[in-house]
């Protein structure tokens, strides 16, 4: 696991060792709650002290589940299209409309591009909750309040994402494009078949960071219609169902099923986002 | 295509610079139709609400009727009289002050240590920390954990080694709430900066490694202070930004595990207080001033945090 370096030593790896396996654990311990819950019998639940560890694992929350998901009053299904249909196009538009912008910003010179970096820079510090009022009185006024626009439009302008993108850009080479430019390229066509495929991590850490942010969003402030809402929101249904601790196996079943997506995706994007990451420094 | 015109009105007064500008501006003109549909979405969401935030803080605003113009008796409100906005300003910058400095050197340091292993292990940890992040609506296992009741897995703990008599009410405890939540945040907290600086460790220079070693840097913590620092400024910079952001933000974790407001406004920060205020009173005039209190404290503390670290990477 550790190759010997230079200038290390092994009690100084010893000591980060322990260190990291004390905050892994902290890190850790909801999600072996959840674990260990799901899978544990309904009279284990009520045991005092409550054990943290599963002796006979049962799939009884699981099922359980099942039967009170054909019970919501809004059908399962319409949870998951709900979800799976924000997540997606919200995801996918902002992918590309935020790489279409970030092409001019990383390579192009144009009249007013320093006004723009730094106006997007800068909104890098708004983000989600804090301006999350303002922008309910202005949909209110677009009146697209309580609908699926509500949801996905505004992850369309998510700042971070330009940001990435302009910055993986920059460092593809300038001949590239230029050649292209001899071949008689135009910039759109120049956009699409030599700068897509040369960002790929940068356009699947987009992708992990936007589905992520959405997939968790249970219909917050903008939606109220329970038809509308997504996967997260069942699971505030499930624990208002039943007092705390008679749902806590289903509702650790459920968060369980939840996140499957994305941490599918970011296992498969992961290698992607650290490179990603590497160009994202601010400079100045 | 407002770019074109911001770039026009940029050239100073003189028509000759002014011609200049907006033949250079047409010249562009693809660049500006590839950025206009982004450019909707961000002037729609993000520009036009903080100016409506900055306009509607001088008014009386309810959502049915049209704003009236009031001066500055929001502001007066805001400062003057209103006993809980100064508690949860307090709480704000508690979360702020604790939450944002704390993560952000947590971040570093856990990025640090991860990047001493090798590939698969670092690949681990990289997940196992940005966990939180990835998963967040998983804080819902923290009401479980925290439970009032003797089943949750802490007060059941206290109580069988005997440090508590009986259990505490965690969430609505005005004088537990704050740190239990504290906590929760902090453990969600480690987000884009983390792997910002995962990735600003992974891409550093070796040669340097070796060249530092030659002129006597003897362990790893010369190395971190002398080589991975320096090197890292921009990723520094950037996750500073990043972690401003969202520890001015906090408010979900609050809302779902302590309620909406919390017992006594106990642990409500300006947000959760600011959305409380608009969409449940239909103060929206005197929200707004609110959200402009935090725009300029946020872009306040981002001006003072990066000028420090400016300086820090000059030097």
């Amino acid at each position: 696991m550790l190759k010997r370096q230079l200038n290390r030593s092994i009690w100084g790896n010893f000591l980060l060792f322990l260190v990291l396996a004390a905050g892994g654990l902290f890190t850790s311990l909801p999600f072996l709650y959840a674990i260990s819950n799901a899978f544990k019998p309904l009279d284990q639940l009520y045991l005092f002290p409550p054990p943290l560890l599963v002796t006979n694992p049962t799939t009884e929350h699981f099922v359980q589940l099942a039967q009170l998901a054909s019970d919501f009053w809004v059908p399962l299904s319409r949870y998951i299209f709900n979800s799976l249909f924000v997540s997606v196009t919200a995801t996918v538009g902002h992918v590309f409309l935020s790489s279409m912008a970030a092409y001019p910003l990383a390579k192009d010179r144009f009249p007013g591009k320093r006004v723009i970096q730094k106006v997007i820079v800068m909104s890098l510090l708004f983000t989600g909750a804090v301006t999350q009022l303002p922008q309910y009185i202005v949909m209110s006024r677009l009146q697209i309040l309580n609908t699926y626009a509500a949801l996905i439009l505004p992850m369309f302008m998510s700042s971070l994402g330009l940001y990435l993108m302009q910055n993986f850009m920059v460092q593809i080479p300038d001949s590239m494009l230029e050649a292209a430019r001899i071949d008689g390229a135009g910039e759109w066509r120049i956009y699409w078949s030599v700068v897509m495929p040369n960002c790929r991590p940068a356009w699947l850490t987009l992708t992990i960071f936007a589905f992520q942010q959405i997939w968790n969003n249970n219909g917050n402030l903008y939606i109220y219609s329970e038809e509308l809402k997504g996967l997260p929101s069942i699971l505030s249904s499930i624990a208002a169902g039943g007092s705390g601790i008679a749902r806590a196996g289903v509702s650790a079943a459920a968060s369980l099923l939840i996140l499957i997506p994305p941490v599918v995706i970011f296992l498969i994007t992961q290698g992607s986002v650290v490179e990603t990451m590497t160009t994202s420094g601010l400079k100045e | 295509m407002e770019s074109a015109a911001k770039g026009q009105a940029k050239g100073r007064a003189r028509p000759g610079r002014l011609r200049r500008g907006w033949q250079e501006a047409c010249r562009h003109k693809t660049s500006y139709l590839l950025m206009a549909p982004y450019m909707v979405f961000f002037i729609l969401f993000l520009v036009i609400p903080i100016i409506a935030a900055i306009c509607l803080s001088f008014t009386y605003f309810n959502m049915l009727e049209a704003p009236r113009f009031v001066g500055l008796l929001n502001y007066q409100r805001l400062f003057l009289e209103d006993k809980i906005f100064l508690k949860v300003l307090q709480n704000t910058l508690l979360f702020a002050v604790i939450t944002g400095p704390l993560s952000y050197l947590l971040s570093f340091g856990l990025a640090w240590l991860i990047n001493q292993f090798g590939r698969y292990m670092r690949t681990f940890m990289t997940f196992l920390f940005y966990a939180p992040a990835l998963m967040s609506n998983m804080f819902f296992m923290w009401s479980y954990l925290f439970s009032g009741d003797s089943y949750g897995v802490v007060n059941g703990m206290l109580l069988s080694i005997g440090a508590i008599r009986e259990p505490v009410q965690w969430f609505s405890d005005t004088s537990t709430m704050l740190p239990v939540l504290i906590l929760i945040q902090l453990w969600a907290s480690l987000g884009t900066a983390f792997l910002s600086f995962i990735a600003g460790f992974q891409s550093q220079d070796r040669t340097l490694f070796e060249a530092g070693a030659i002129d006597g840097v003897k362990n790893r913590w010369q190395e971190l202070w002398y080589i991975s620092i320096p090197q890292m400024a921009p990723q520094l910079m950037f996750g500073a930004v990043m972690q401003i952001g969202s520890a001015f933000g906090v408010s979900s974790v609050i809302m779902s595990l302590a309620g909406w407001p919390t017992t006594e406004y106990a642990a409500d920060t300006i947000v959760t207080y600011m959305l409380d205020v608009g969409n449940t009173r239909y103060e929206m005039g005197y929200a707004c001033t609110m959200a402009v209190f935090l725009f300029a404290l946020m872009l306040f503390t981002n001006k003072v945090i990066t000028n420090a670290l400016r300086k820090y990477s000059i030097d």
